[in-house]
């Protein structure tokens, strides 16, 4: 049985999953301790700071026991855990495996770090191996169903924050954002934010205009570019291609009559304001100029709204992905039963014995009926003799069965259909 | 035979403008490579086609209005390929397939019978002289189709909701940069075009312009394009004004190919 049971940033506050989860050496603790259960088959962790879950391979039902190991090994009380953990069996905890890893189930859709942590996860486990046949197969398959998501959906495109919104759209007007100049005009938190995008994307002519000097020059010397007095930014302005504004004003620093100036010194090169402050202090009535254009913070929530609403709806169609994968893991789950396997066996013995004999019937066509009972017994009797030992095997409900199913499988190829 | 592969072409194009279709539709999926694979198709049995027709009339295809209209939609395909091995912008593909559609759809419907040349284009002059044009003019139709793209894109930055084609579409940089590239291009092409008209006019009518209303256009059209560039040069008119007389241009340069020789009488060549 496939369980998994934990709690992510939907169900638990972040209170109690920072008590829950399993860092440093207490992962490699926990996944011992269960590993050494006797029901417990196969086990690994997945501890990030927006969800802890232990998936496991076992032999029954353990739910309970695994709730009032979390209890004791976190020494949280079982009452407050069970209200916020989930407790998923077989299909429904492969499922949630495959929409985890594919990043359906994160706090921002489509965000890219989750596959890395799961294979982490994973990983740790693999080397301390806690992990054994189904779970490594699964986590395979997890990764696979995560990438066929990344690359037949859109859900990973699109910006889904104001700064890397910003930086998309600076891209959409300047085709090669290394030769573009870029002004920060005031500081603030999400104005700096939205600057260190646009300079790990390539921009490189930094130039940082403050009210007090002695901060802009501060924020210059990280940028690695130059800090100009803050009257001066008008002048700058001719020669900066990309600037955003964040200076705390009351008023408009940059009118329109101003920007009409500055377009026609620099000969209608195109610029694009970005305006976070609020109140705003770029005029909006700019963006009825020609090559400019002019974002304010309320405009780039839009780009990030919608670009939400893609990925919403492109989630839907990596859900019809995530069940198709579910399906196949679940053939090959249910394949490992070790009945179909003993029928399989037979069906691959019983043609094989067929055949034979009809190819020796044709080439020996004088032979009466009575011999030709005589040899088909001797057939029956090689094979039946040769299928026993395994067929045995598979029904003794041994440790190891399922890689002994697995073995026999791959030996007889037996895995006509999957793969 | 010529006419076979002439309609394989066209059905191929067809196609390629109805997936063009399909795929602009499709806003933010929008992809222009099985387009330009269809494209690819029909461009082979076109070129076949021109190639037939070529060695069967024993000069180049371009003095009736069929054969016109055909080898100029084959002309822009060849710039076209070019800026996409080059460049690639993004659905470009998906923009010039219905354009190409149409000149030879309308080339389809054009009478098609080949007859002896007209003792007057017989020159060397017709193939050097049309081939200049025809490489202007399919100059002008890129930058005619780039410029609209451009408004697009344009568009979709100035009204704050990028969305749809927003994502597929080039930069409106290198929009902007390609169809001046494209205008630089084709301007002195049609310059060299009028030129060697009026030598080849001198050779055969012993004068340089007879105000020929081809000749009128093509002039009100290199008008067009000259006061784009010094514009451009000179008052820095870029981005969507340029995009605008990109357009505007192109339409002359249609009325002049099409409209001239339909509508007004004319001895070039186009009516055999």
């Amino acid at each position: 049985m496939i369980t998994v049971i934990g709690l992510n940033h939907k169900t638990a506050e972040v209170e109690l999953r920072e008590r829950l989860a399993f860092n440093g050496p207490k992962l490699e603790e926990g996944l011992k301790e269960l590993a050494g259960h006797p029901l417990i088959k196969e086990v690994f962790i997945i501890s990030t700071c927006n969800r802890v879950e232990l998936y496991l391979h076992s032999k029954e039902d353990i739910s309970e026991e695994l709730i009032n190991f979390l209890s004791s090994f976190h020494s949280i009380e079982s009452q407050t855990l069970r209200k916020s953990l989930y407790i998923m069996k077989n299909m429904d905890a492969v499922r949630h495996l495959f929409r985890v890893a594919s990043s359906l189930d994160s706090m921002v859709v489509g965000e890219p770090q989750i596959l890395g942590q799961v294979k982490d996860a994973f990983d740790f486990a693999l080397e301390r191996k806690t992990t054994g046949l189904i779970l490594n197969t699964l986590v395979k398959k997890a990764i696979s169903a995560a990438k066929r998501v990344r690359t037949e959906t859109r859900i990973a495109e699109n910006a889904v924050s104001i700064s890397y919104a910003a930086v998309e759209l600076a891209k959409k007007i300047f085709e090669d954002l290394s030769t573009k100049s870029f002004m920060l005009l005031g500081a603030g938190e999400m104005a700096e934010l939205a600057a260190r995008h646009l300079i790990t994307n390539g921009v490189r002519a930094v130039t940082v205009a403050n009210r007090t000097y002695e901060r802009g020059c501060e924020l210059a010397k990280e940028f690695n570019g130059r800090a100009i007095r803050f009257e001066d930014f008008p002048e700058e302005l001719i020669h900066t291609d990309i600037v955003i504004c964040s200076t705390g004003a009351s008023r408009y620093v940059v009118t329109k009559e101003q920007m009409h100036h500055v377009m026609k010194e620099r000969r209608h090169r195109p610029v694009f304001l970005i305006d976070i402050s609020v109140p705003r202090n770029i005029d909006p009535a700019i963006n009825e100029i020609e090559n400019v254009y002019l974002y304010d913070i309320d405009d780039l929530q839009g780009v990030v709204d919608a670009n939400m609403l893609e990925r919403k709806k492109e989630a839907e169609r990596a859900e019809n992905i995530i069940n198709e994968e579910v399906e196949k893991f679940e053939k090959w789950f249910n394949s490992l039963d070790s009945v179909p396997t003993i029928v399989a066996l037979r069906k691959r013995a019983e043609e094989i014995k067929e055949t034979e004999l009809k190819d020796f019937f044709n080439k020996f066509p004088s032979m009466d009926e009575r011999e030709k009972k005589a040899v088909i017994q001797l057939a029956t009797v090689i094979v039946n003799k040769l299928i026993h030992p395994p067929t045995a095997a598979l029904k003794n409900d041994s440790e190891d069965k399922d890689i002994l199913i697995a073995t026999i499988k791959k030996l007889y190829s037996l895995n006509g259909e999957d793969e | 035979m010529g006419t076979i592969l002439f309609e394989i072409a066209l059905t191929l194009y067809f196609a390629a403008a109805i997936v063009s279709m399909v795929e602009l539709w499709m806003g933010s999926r929008a992809t222009s490579r099985p387009v330009i694979y269809i494209a690819i198709g029909g461009f082979f049995f076109h070129t076949v086609s021109i190639v037939l027709r070529y060695f069967q009339g024993g000069y180049l295809p371009v003095t009736n209005l069929h054969e016109a209209s055909s080898f100029y939609a084959w002309a822009i395909l060849v710039l076209f390929f070019f800026l996409e091995s080059r460049y690639k912008l993004g659905l470009l593909g998906c923009f010039i397939m219905p354009l190409i559609f149409v000149l030879m759809l309308s080339s389809s419907l054009l009478p098609r019978e080949l007859k002896p040349l007209n003792p007057l284009l017989r020159s060397y002059w017709l193939p050097v002289h049309t081939f200049l044009a025809f490489l202007g003019n399919a100059a002008f139709a890129l930058s005619f189709v780039i410029g609209i793209m451009y408004l697009v894109q344009e568009y979709y930055l100035k009204s704050k909701h990028p969305s749809g084609l927003f994502s597929k579409l080039p930069s409106l940089q290198s929009l902007d940069e390609i169809n001046y590239r494209l205008i630089t291009l084709g301007f002195p092409l049609l310059s060299l075009a009028i030129i060697t008209g009026a030598v080849w006019s001198e050779t055969a009518f012993g004068t340089y312009w007879r105000w020929d209303p081809k000749e009128t256009w093509s002039l009100i059209t290199w008008f067009i394009y000259a006061l784009l560039l010094h514009a451009r040069l000179v008052a820095g008119w870029r981005g969507r004004r340029a995009a605008f007389l990109s357009i505007l241009g192109f339409i002359f340069v249609m009325f002049t190919f099409f409209g001239v020789t339909l509508l007004l009488k004319t001895y070039h060549g186009f009516k055999g």
